[in-house]
């Protein structure tokens, strides 16, 4: 499917390694500023934890909302490792070599900041370990399992479990170049990698577990697929708030995760390329292929996102019907819906449809933020007009805006991911190198007589 | 505790009520309300745990109003328990819907959940001002903020007098138990005890036939039971 310029493997672990061996100033001015944004965050945090919860905007009965749409948008934007490492790797598809490691990488980080949010969001986050870890055994009081609350906590650990160690058993060959060239040059180096690297020497035994790991490790991971946010969807449709209590919610829950998901990946490798100058690798045919992706990800998910209204429409219910309202006809829901939904659906998607655009990394980069700008909105827009719903009672109508506090731990968790990518990128490649090697070799072509064949045949 | 459980439970006669909030103030000095400031009602944070709820019926001159105490409706299938992640709200053997404070984690879900808007969450971390603070009753935890609250059926009061039958060694008597409100209301709205005993005064009012119960579509059912208003 592609022209890959033919590379050799030195100039591959060249390239491959510079975020490691260089350290720009640029590093230096973007991890400081991230720092100093994530300290903002941590401000914001402790003066929470310090007077309560009275900081934010949230009130009677809108008791979620910017923490849990934040935490509901990682856990999103974490299902694009699932998707790109383990479903295409089954699916053989050549492209995703480079992509597979910033996706996996991207996964453990949004997803390790996922579950800080719920944890954030609670009034007595101290107490989190009468939560999310059953340890009074002496009592017997344990987590009650019918809680939704307590099927996520399960299900991140299980993802970031599986995630973490994809990325390690498809990283331990790197992990042997990197201590082999630290090997008398930097010591404590050396000694983190060798220790990491787990004596790996590159015989055929080990390479045949690592591949065999590789691939069971996928194969595991895929129920994580669908449950990761079928079950986060479940925290709402399981509730009896109007506009929540949706079967629907799972698979929409899920395709909207992996739009959301894949298109961070895209913006994550447009600023790959760009910055860690990886041109010869991340290539104008890994975004036409990940923008083809994205199209059938985005209509499958706008295929739930109506039928979710249809639901709505269809029951005649009068709460349902009047929050459907609140949302599509009043301030100022009205303009994030529209906002929200030209960023995530009808900018990019027909875009996508030409070619020249799925080719041109710029335009890549700016429709998937825009896609992911809109479904920050999408999952605000389900989550808090829902709460606000006239109250059956005392016929009043919620109302939430944000606080400044909010504003600041939201936004910081965005800074801590990109601190987590990019001091991850100090140590470790973010393209994997062995499986570039893999696949020019199975490129590689030999002649024979007149014709040239491919080298390596592979069992399809 | 008796052979037999109890369950508590409680009708509110609507016809009685006259909206004079002599139970919203009783149930404030019981269980250590926050007290409502100007500023708590603009953040849209306030506490009560028991309301009236007052309708207009009709433009003048026919015009008529309409009070409705709604208090926490002890379903007997609780919306806000399954979804509470640590039990801190599950349902005790005599049928009250406890609300544990030590083991609150503060995730609101319990809130979101509750279609009677019963439950309050502590947002700030408020002792009441001096000298407001000799006011409180010492049977009544003062909530820390970060949890959620909501009416008890008075439980202290439940556990008081049950106390008291005991070391005198008898049953407790029909009526002996009294909430904050059942014992203030001037007009006699609320009766108070115990639903899983015929004979007692509150099921046979729950006999009624005015009887119903709130948002009774839902099928929480509740162990608040409404009597209905008979205009004249």
């Amino acid at each position: 499917m592609q022209d890959r310029r033919k590379l050799t493997d030195s100039k591959i672990n060249e390239d491959l390694l510079r975020s490691v061996d260089h350290t720009p100033r640029a590093f230096w001015i973007v991890a400081g500023f991230l720092t100093l944004w994530i300290g903002g965050g941590l401000f914001a945090l402790g003066n929470m934890l310090f007077w309560g919860l009275g900081v934010t905007g949230l009130n009677r009965p809108v008791m979620w909302a910017f923490f849990v749409t934040n935490f509901v948008f990682w856990v999103g934007i974490s299902h694009a490792g699932v998707m790109i490492s383990s479903i295409l790797r089954l699916t053989h598809a050549e492209w995703r070599r480079p992509v597979t490691r910033a996706a996996e990488v991207l996964t453990v980080f949004a997803l390790s900041t996922a579950a800080l949010m719920p944890i954030i969001h609670a009034g007595r986050p101290w107490r989190v370990i009468y939560w999310a870890l059953p340890y009074d055994f002496n009592r017997g009081v344990w987590p009650s399992i019918r809680s939704p609350l307590i099927w996520d906590p399960a299900a991140i650990a299980t993802y970031l479990t599986g995630a973490a160690l994809f990325i390690y058993t498809t990283m331990l060959p790197d992990l042997a170049v990197l201590r082999d060239r630290a090997w008398g040059k930097r010591p404590l180096r050396f000694w983190l990698y060798a220790i990491l690297s787990l004596g790996w020497r590159g015989s055929s035994r080990q390479w045949k577990l690592q591949a065999l790991a590789g691939i069971l490790l996928s194969a595991v991971i895929l129920p994580v697929f669908v449950s990761v946010h079928s079950i986060v969807s479940w925290d709402f449709a399981v509730a009896l708030v109007p506009a929540w209590h949706a079967t629907i919610f799972a698979p929409y829950f899920v395709l909207g995760a992996i739009h959301s998901g894949v298109s961070a990946v895209v913006t994550l490798m447009a600023l790959m390329r760009r910055f860690f100058h990886l041109e010869d690798y991340i290539t104008p045919d890994h975004f036409d292929a990940l923008g083809r992706l994205l199209i059938a990800v985005a209509l499958g998910w706008f295929y739930f996102f109506f039928i979710d209204f249809i639901f709505g429409l269809y029951s005649r219910e009068s709460a349902e019907v009047a929050v459907m309202e609140l949302r599509l006809f009043k301030a100022p829901y009205n303009i994030l819906f529209i906002i929200f939904i030209f960023t995530a659906f009808l900018i990019p998607v027909p875009l996508w449809f030409m070619r020249r655009v799925r080719r041109s990394v710029l335009l890549m980069f700016i429709t998937t933020i825009l896609v992911n700008i809109g479904m920050w909105l999408e999952r605000f827009i389900i989550i808090v007009p829902g709460l606000q719903y006239k109250q059956p009672l005392d016929f009043t109508w919620g109302e939430y805006s944000v606080s400044i506090t909010e504003l600041a731990i939201v936004s910081s968790t965005f800074a801590v991911v990109s601190l987590g990518i990019l001091l991850f990128s100090k140590l470790f490649p973010l393209v994997p190198l062995s499986d570039q090697k893999e696949g020019q070799r199975l490129q590689d072509e030999i002649e024979i007589g007149k014709r040239s064949v491919p080298a390596v045949i592979r069992e399809e | 505790m008796p052979e037999r459980p109890h369950r508590w439970g409680m009708t509110v006669d609507i016809d009685r009520c006259t909206g004079c909030q002599a139970c919203t103030v009783a149930c404030w000095a019981e269980n250590n309300i926050t007290i409502n400031t100007q500023d708590i009602v603009n953040e849209r944070r306030g506490y009560y745990w028991i309301r009236i709820e007052r309708y207009w019926e009709g433009e003048s001159p026919a015009l008529k109003v309409r009070f409705f105490p709604v208090l926490w409706q002890q379903c007997a299938n609780a919306p806000c328990e399954p979804v509470c992640p640590v039990y801190a709200t599950h349902r005790s053997v005599d049928g009250i819907n406890i609300q544990v404070y030590n083991r609150c984690v503060g995730t609101r879900y319990c809130a979101n959940n509750c279609p009677y808007n019963a439950r309050f969450f502590n947002f700030w971390e408020r002792w009441p001002p001096e000298p407001m603070n000799n006011y409180l009753n010492p049977d009544v935890t003062v909530r820390s903020k970060g949890i959620m609250e909501k009416c008890s059926f008075c439980v202290q009061r439940i556990r008081r007098t049950e106390r008291q039958a005991a070391r005198e060694g008898r049953e407790l008597r029909d009526g002996e138990v009294q909430p904050a409100c059942v014992q203030t209301c001037p007009t006699g709205v609320f009766t108070f005890g115990d639903l899983a005993d015929p004979n007692s005064q509150v099921s046979q009012l729950a006999q009624d036939p005015r009887h119903y119960r709130l948002l009774g579509h839902l099928g929480t059912d509740t162990s608040v039971i409404y009597l209905k208003r008979i205009d004249p």
